[in-house]
C-alpha cells in the first residue's frame, strides 16, 4: 500500500484526507494546494464565493477529475486518485449534485431501488428480486424524506424541493460512509430549507457529511464546523461565527 | 433463476404478442398448405415468403429497440449484424448445394471454382454442419458487437459520434464483402440455394415451416427482450439512457450495461438475418448498405421506441407500404420514406404506439376521481 503521512492505524486516520491538492484547467488553477481533513462522523459545511473550487473539490473526491498533484485518501488507506467514479462510489462515497439529478422516467420508488446498496454487476441486476429487507429499507427512506405519498409518481413530476429530497434519499439508500451534498437548499422555500436542515442533521448522526452551501442561514442552522474556500484553497476554518468574523473572509465576500 | 427471469418477461403485453404470433404461425402455414387456391382464406405462396420477410425485419427492429429505445445507443449499423447472421446461414446453404452446382464440385461453392481456388478457406470449415452454422449465426454478430462495444463504450464514445462509427462499421463491412478474394462470393453474394436440413428450399412445405419458425423465434426474442427490460437491469438501462454519468456515482458501470444490451441485440439481429436468407433465397453485400440500417431506425421510430411492441408494428407497416409503393410508384418510395421520417420525428416523437397509449391514458384520467391533495395523502399518526 501507499506510504502514509497520517497516523498509523487506519481507523485513527481521518475519514477523508486531502493534502496539497492542485488542479488546473487550461492554465486556470481551480484548486490550489488545498488541504482538508474530515474526521469520522463529522459534518462539515463548505462555503465560499462562486469559483472558489467547491464543486471541483467534490469532482476530485468522487473521481470525476484527476488532480495534477497532491494526495487524496479515503478511510485511511484508499488512494482516491487511483480510482474511477463507480469504484469510489462502491468504497462508500455518495454524492448529491448541485442540480438535482434523479432518473426522471422512473418512479420515486424505482429511483431509490437503483440507489439501494447491493450488487452492481450486470447479471446480478438481471436476476435481482426485491427482498423483504430491501422493500422495508425503501419504505423507511420514503418515510424519512417525506415522499411516501409520491412513491409511485414519476420523478419528473416532483417539485424542485422534492427532487432534492429524493436525491438525498438516494444517498441514504446507498448507505455511504461519506456523503457529499452540493447546495441542497438552492431554490428551496424557507420551510423546505428548515426541513432539509433537520433531515441532514438526522443523517449526520450516523454518517460523515460534507455540505457545500451558499445559504448562511442554512449553515447556521446546521451548527457545524465551517471551511471557507477561496481561489482553490482553504481561507479560514472554524465555527461559523469565527469564520464570518475573519477579516479575510469578509474581504472576499464583500471586497468585490 | 433463469426461469423466474423469463416468467417476468411474460407480462400482459408479451402474452398479447406471443398469442398473435403463435396464431399467425399456425394459421398462415395451415391455410397455405391445406386450403385450395380458390378459398377466401387461402394465403398464396408469394405472400408466405413476403410475410416471413416482414417478420424478420420486425425482429431486427425489436433488436434495435433494445439498444436504442432502452439504452439510448442509436446504432446506425444494425444491418451489419443482420447481414452477418444471414451470411452464416448462407454459408451453410451453400455447402448444402454439394455437387449440384454448375461446376459439380462437391467441396467448393461455384464462385470459388470460378476464382480457381483449390481448397475451402479455413473460415468455411464446419459450415456444412447445421448446428455449427446456427452457432455462428449468433456468435459472429455477438462477437463483433462485443469487440466493437468494448472499445466504444469503455472510451465513453456516446451520442452522435457512436452513431457515426456504427455507420462506418457497416460501411467497412460492405466494402470488405464486395471483394472477391474475401471468399464470400463478392458482389453476387451467396445464392442458388437448394436444400435446408435435407428439405427442398423451394417446396411450399419448407417455406411454410420457415415462416412458422420465424414467427416463433420472433415471439421468443420478444419474451427475452421483455424479460430484460422488466428486470432491474432494464430499469438500469433506462437510467443509463437518461443520466449515464449519474449511474456511475451510484457505483454502476454503464459501459457494461450497454455492452450487454448491444451484444444481446446483435445476436437477435443475427438470428433475424439467418431466418431471412432462406426465405428470400440470396444474401449479398447490399445488405450491409448504410441505408438499410437507417431504414431500421425509421421503422423503430415510427412504431414507437422504448416499447418493444412499437418497432414490430413499425417494421411491418413501413414494409407493407414499401411493397405497395415500389410496385405502384417506384420512383417515389424514398421520398415517401424521408417524408414519413420527418413527419414522425416532428409530430409523433413517441411513434404510433405513443398515440395509442396517450389516448388510453386520457380515457383513464377521465374515469379516475381527481387526485387527492398532498395533505390528504400523508399518513395519519393513528396508522
Amino acid at each position: 500500500m501507499n506510504v502514509q503521512a497520517s497516523p498509523d492505524r487506519a481507523e485513527d486516520r481521518p475519514l477523508l484526507y486531502l493534502n496539497g491538492v492542485s488542479v488546473s484547467f487550461d492554465g486556470f488553477r481551480a484548486i490550489n494546494n488545498l488541504s482538508l481533513y474530515l474526521e469520522r462522523g463529522e459534518m462539515r459545511a463548505i462555503i465560499g464565493p462562486n469559483g472558489a473550487g467547491k464543486t471541483t473539490m467534490m469532482d476530485i473526491i468522487t473521481g470525476k477529475t484527476r488532480p495534477d498533484s497532491g494526495e487524496v485518501f479515503f478511510d485511511g488507506t484508499i488512494d482516491l486518485t487511483q480510482h474511477d467514479e463507480p469504484a469510489i462510489a462502491t468504497f462508500g462515497i455518495g454524492r448529491k449534485f448541485q442540480k438535482p439529478t434523479v432518473f426522471e422516467s422512473h418512479t420515486v420508488e424505482d429511483n431509490l431501488l437503483m440507489a439501494l446498496q447491493g450488487g452492481r454487476g450486470v447479471l446480478g441486476q438481471l436476476f435481482y428480486r426485491l427482498s423483504r429487507d430491501d422493500a422495508a429499507k425503501i419504505s423507511e427512506i420514503l418515510e424519512t424524506t417525506r415522499l411516501s405519498a409520491r412513491r409511485n409518481d414519476l420523478a419528473a413530476n416532483l417539485s424542485h424541493g422534492q427532487k432534492q429530497w429524493l436525491e438525498i434519499g438516494m444517498l441514504l439508500a446507498q448507505n455511504p460512509k461519506l456523503l457529499l451534498v452540493d447546495e441542497p437548499v438552492a431554490g428551496m422555500t424557507d420551510a423546505e430549507t428548515e426541513e432539509t436542515a433537520r433531515l441532514l442533521k438526522e443523517i449526520a448522526q450516523d454518517h460523515s457529511v460534507i455540505v457545500v452551501e451558499h445559504d448562511m442561514h442554512f449553515v447556521r442552522e446546521l451548527g457545524v464546523k465551517v471551511s471557507c474556500l477561496h481561489e482553490g484553497s482553504v481561507l479560514s476554518e472554524g465555527s461559523l461565527d469565527h469564520v464570518s468574523k475573519d477579516p479575510r473572509v469578509i474581504e472576499v465576500y464583500l471586497g468585490r | 433463476m433463469i426461469t423466474h427471469a423469463l416468467l417476468r418477461g411474460l407480462d400482459g403485453k408479451a402474452w398479447l404478442v406471443v398469442s398473435i404470433l403463435v396464431a399467425v404461425a399456425i394459421f398462415v402455414p395451415a391455410s397455405n398448405l391445406l386450403l385450395s387456391p380458390g378459398h377466401p382464406l387461402y394465403v398464396p405462396n408469394y405472400l408466405v415468403a413476403l410475410m416471413g420477410k416482414y417478420l424478420c425485419y420486425a425482429m431486427l427492429a425489436l433488436a434495435l429497440d433494445l439498444v436504442w429505445g432502452y439504452c439510448g445507443i442509436l446504432s446506425l449499423g444494425h444491418g451489419a449484424f443482420f447481414a452477418l447472421g444471414g451470411y452464416a446461414m448462407g454459408m451453410y446453404l451453400m455447402r448444402q448445394i454439394g455437387n449440384r452446382g454448375v461446376y459439380g464440385n462437391a467441396e467448393l461453392p461455384d464462385f470459388m471454382v470460378f476464382l480457381n481456388w483449390t481448397e475451402l478457406p479455413w473460415y468455411w470449415w464446419g459450415f456444412d454442419m447445421f448446428w455449427f452454422a446456427m452457432l455462428m449465426v449468433m456468435v459472429v454478430p455477438g462477437l463483433l458487437a462485443f469487440v466493437f462495444g468494448w472499445f466504444a463504450f469503455r472510451s465513453r464514445v456516446t451520442g452522435v459520434y457512436l452513431s457515426i462509427i456504427t455507420q462506418a462499421m457497416t460501411y467497412a463491412l460492405l466494402l470488405a464483402f464486395f471483394r472477391n478474394d474475401m471468399g464470400f462470393g463478392g458482389n453476387n453474394g451467396l445464392t442458388d440455394f437448394r436444400e435446408i436440413l435435407g428439405f427442398s428450399i423451394r417446396a411450399p412445405e419448407t417455406r411454410a415451416s420457415l415462416f412458422a419458425a420465424t414467427a416463433i423465434m420472433l415471439a421468443i426474442a420478444f419474451v427475452v427482450c421483455s424479460a430484460i427490460v422488466n428486470s432491474k437491469l432494464g430499469k438500469l438501462m433506462i437510467a443509463v439512457r437518461d443520466a449515464e454519468s449519474r449511474t456511475r456515482f451510484l457505483g454502476y458501470r454503464p459501459e457494461y450495461v450497454k455492452l450487454f444490451a448491444f451484444v444481446v441485440s446483435a445476436v437477435i439481429a443475427g438470428i433475424a438475418g439467418a431466418l431471412y436468407v432462406p426465405q428470400v433465397g440470396i444474401i449479398n453485400p447490399g445488405e450491409f448498405a448504410p441505408a438499410n440500417s437507417i431504414e431500421v431506425v425509421v421503422w423503430t421510430a415510427l412504431g414507437g421506441r422504448g416499447t418493444l411492441i412499437g418497432p414490430i408494428i413499425g417494421a411491418i407497416l413501413v414494409n407493407v407500404t414499401k411493397s405497395y409503393f415500389t410496385i405502384a410508384y417506384p420512383d417515389l418510395w424514398l421520398f415517401a420514406l424521408g417524408a414519413l421520417f420527418v413527419f414522425v420525428t416532428i409530430f409523433l416523437p413517441k411513434g404510433i404506439l405513443g398515440i395509442a397509449t396517450g389516448l388510453m391514458a386520457r380515457v383513464d384520467r377521465r374515469r379516475l376521481p381527481p387526485e387527492p391533495t398532498a395533505d390528504a395523502a400523508k399518513p395519519t399518526p393513528a396508522e
